[in-house]
């Protein structure tokens, strides 16, 4: 054996692009665990209603839906009774914002911990989008049971096969606002500029996607020469919403396997370079955080 | 007994002063020069020595530069230093909080630090569920802590409270249950920044205690920083002294604590006075020790706060009365001073030859001036002992300590 090979741990300054310790990570396991414990015990303490709010939320948000889209703007819902079709988008969407806003900023609310000690970075962000998908699993509850009072008293919308993806469509919502999130999160530790902006950027990202409007509004529809409907099939949110979306409800068209795909690969590349990205800088951030 | 730590030129820098544009500005012109230009980062040459006190010219600092030195295993290493002197980035850097700037650390083992009790711990958690989440950030399994609770809970002696949550605890409590999950740890290398300082006078024996016990366990290597150098001595076996990011010294944990010691006050703890036109800046002395006939050496550094045409510098020597016994000149050596100009630094070195004094202690006065005006006298800055030896005083009993001096003589009977 030669004397390197012996050491165990090596410190140097820089390290390779692709320097993801897995083995590391799986033996900080409990620690992931125990973080999804503590963002569940922690979330709602000492408010009256609780884990109540999980559900208050969406319904204010699906009845202000339908006082300014579907009431003053007059948007059509694919034929879906308003309040399903608002609710479905919401819950989906609102997974992906809540994931993405808290994971965007992993590095400042966290300085605190990353400074003192040290274990894999990622496992906080990672921790984040999966506790998150208690609270989404309450919302779907919420969908769930508006859907079976809806198809007792009788309405359009039919669930097909294509609602067997719905794991998948959860699983590249979890991939994108985690890569997304630990993308801008190492981006924003200098810079605090880019946070501003990105607060003011999801808001705009949520009428980009295909929520408060059925996508097939847009078809036909151009803005300075160039083809909305195009383009918005290149947010990589849109198929995975119109996926789910056309297979609980039944609404619009099925926006085919190509873009599914799309949106597929574009998740696993963003978490890959997210990945180097975030591990580049939780080496130096405390110097700049 | 093998290397357990090995240190390689580690060096860190940082940027003073606040984010902004001239950071982006830097950054930019760094990127360019290292991506597109693939020359060194030009910031890397500019740093300078990091003291705290005086006033720099560059942005850039070195909190440690060029740090090389092994850990044996089984070895307990007390890092000291004054505030400032890169005792916490260097543990920093051995706990991958954050990475060197240049260099490399090997090492053998897991490696568990301690930086501050009680890291991560929620408010609104209960002592119970704290104890978990603090064991595994600090990179426990939940089974062991799990199988180390009972004891953990007791050293604490918070286990009334320990279904509470963490923020009902009185501040002292908190820190307590934090030691005592810490405590437990046990990786191969223990690097502990000053964490000892806290809960009552009970609790710190306590906790002194168990880092012996932990520090004795077989083959533990620890790194320890505290200002404490009653504790520090207890516990470790060598010693290891920064000053402004470089190793001042290393050796036997007693030596080093002694060399601290002596250091450890700064010119401007010292009374001073004078019109302030040129100062002494740094001084050190070559021993504090010195055998009766033997030579000491004094070196200080100056700086011109203006202009000066005229400088004598004197080295003023007292015994324990404060009487005067020499003064030692720079004009009497005939080695003159040529004139300063404002913002000039220099260094002297004084060599005082033979020194012939009574055994006793005697000080010091560092005195800059011209024959009109006293421009910075540092009072009793200087302090040694001379030693009474055979090779001038022969005879079995102390010297008088009434007679100050000692001449040597030669007897004709």
């Amino acid at each position: 054996m030669t004397e390197s090979q012996e050491w165990t741990t090596v410190i140097q300054p820089k390290d390779k692009l692709w320097s993801v310790d897995f083995k590391e990570l799986w033996g900080y396991r409990d620690l992931y665990t125990l973080f999804i414990k503590r963002n569940i015990i922690t979330q709602y303490k000492q408010t009256i209603l609780g884990t109540m709010w999980f559900v208050i939320q969406p319904i204010l948000t699906v009845l202000m839906y339908m006082v300014v889209f579907g009431g003053i703007a007059g948007i059509a819902t694919d034929g879906i009774p308003q309040p399903l079709f608002y609710l479905a988008g919401t819950c989906m969407w609102q997974y992906f914002s809540d994931c993405l806003s808290k994971t965007s900023n992993t590095f400042v609310t966290n300085s605190g911990l990353f400074g003192k000690v040290y274990f894999p970075r990622l496992i906080v962000p990672v921790a984040n989008v999966t506790s998150n998908l208690l609270r989404f699993g309450i919302q779907l509850g919420l969908f769930v049971v508006v859907y079976i009072v809806y198809s007792i008293i009788g309405c359009p919308a039919s669930m097909n096969w294509y609602a067997l993806l719905f794991p998948v469509l959860v699983l590249m919502m979890a991939g994108l606002s985690l890569g997304f999130g630990i993308l801008i999160s190492s981006m924003t530790t200098k810079y605090r500029d880019l946070q501003i902006l990105f607060t003011f950027i999801l808001q705009l990202w949520m009428y980009a996607t295909p929520i408060v409007y059925p996508l097939s509004l847009v078809k036909g529809k151009t803005a300075a020469g160039i083809d909305l409907y195009t383009v918005m099939h290149l947010n990589p949110v849109t198929p995975v919403l119109e996926t789910f979306k056309y297979g609980v409800l039944g609404a619009g068209e099925f926006i085919g396997w190509g873009w599914l795909a799309y949106s597929f690969v574009f998740m696993v590349i963003l978490l890959i370079f997210g990945v180097v990205i975030f591990n580049k800088t939780q080496k130096s951030f405390m110097d700049t955080v | 007994m093998s290397t357990a730590i090995e240190f390689n030129n580690i060096s860190k820098q940082y940027r003073l002063g606040l984010v902004s544009t001239r950071t982006l500005n830097h950054d930019l012109k760094r990127w360019w020069t290292v991506n597109v230009l693939r020359k060194e980062d030009p910031y890397l040459k500019i740093g300078e020595v990091n003291d705290r006190a005086t006033k720099g010219e560059s942005e850039y600092v070195w909190a440690l530069r060029d740090i090389s030195f092994k850990v044996e295993q089984g070895d307990v290493v007390g890092i000291i230093g004054r505030n400032g002197a890169g005792k916490s980035t260097l543990l920093k850097i051995l706990s991958k909080v954050t990475g060197p700037t240049t260099g490399t650390i090997r090492a053998r083992g897991r490696i568990g630090s301690l930086l501050e009790v009680g890291t991560g711990f929620h408010q609104e958690m209960t002592g119970r569920e704290n104890i978990f989440l603090n064991g595994a950030i600090l990179g426990m399994t939940k089974s062991e802590i799990a199988r180390k609770l009972d004891e953990i809970v007791d050293f604490s002696g918070c286990e009334r409270y320990i279904d509470t949550p963490v923020k009902r605890y009185s501040s002292g409590m908190s820190v307590r249950l934090g030691f005592a999950v810490a405590a437990f740890l046990d990786p191969e290398i223990l690097v502990v920044d000053e964490v000892l300082a806290v809960g009552d006078a009970e609790f710190q024996k306590k906790a002194i205690g168990k880092m012996q016990d932990v520090s004795r366990s077989e083959g533990r290597t620890v790194l320890f920083v505290s200002h404490n150098m009653v504790s520090i001595q207890q516990l470790c076996h060598t010693g290891l002294l920064l000053k402004n990011g470089m190793i001042e010294t290393s050796g036997p944990i007693s030596d080093v604590v002694n060399i601290y010691l002596s250091n450890i006050k700064t010119v401007n703890d010292y009374n001073r006075h004078g019109n302030g036109a040129v100062k002494t800046t740094d001084f050190k002395t070559s021993a504090t020790r010195v055998d009766v006939g033997h030579d000491i050496e004094v070196d200080f550094d100056i700086e011109a706060y203006q202009h000066v045409d005229i400088l004598e510098a004197e080295i003023e020597i007292k015994d324990s009365n404060g009487q005067n016994l020499a003064n030692i000149s720079n004009t009497d050596a005939g080695t003159l001073i040529k004139p300063m100009e404002k913002g000039e630094k220099r260094h002297f070195h004084c060599l005082i030859k033979n020194i012939n004094f009574a055994p006793g202690n005697y000080t010091a006065n560092i005195w800059l001036g011209s024959p009109y005006a006293t421009y910075d006298k540092v009072e009793d800055c200087i302090r040694f002992n001379v030693i009474q030896t055979e090779e001038f005083i022969l005879r079995p009993i102390p010297y008088y300590s009434s007679y100050r001096v000692i001449l040597q003589s030669e007897w004709d009977i």
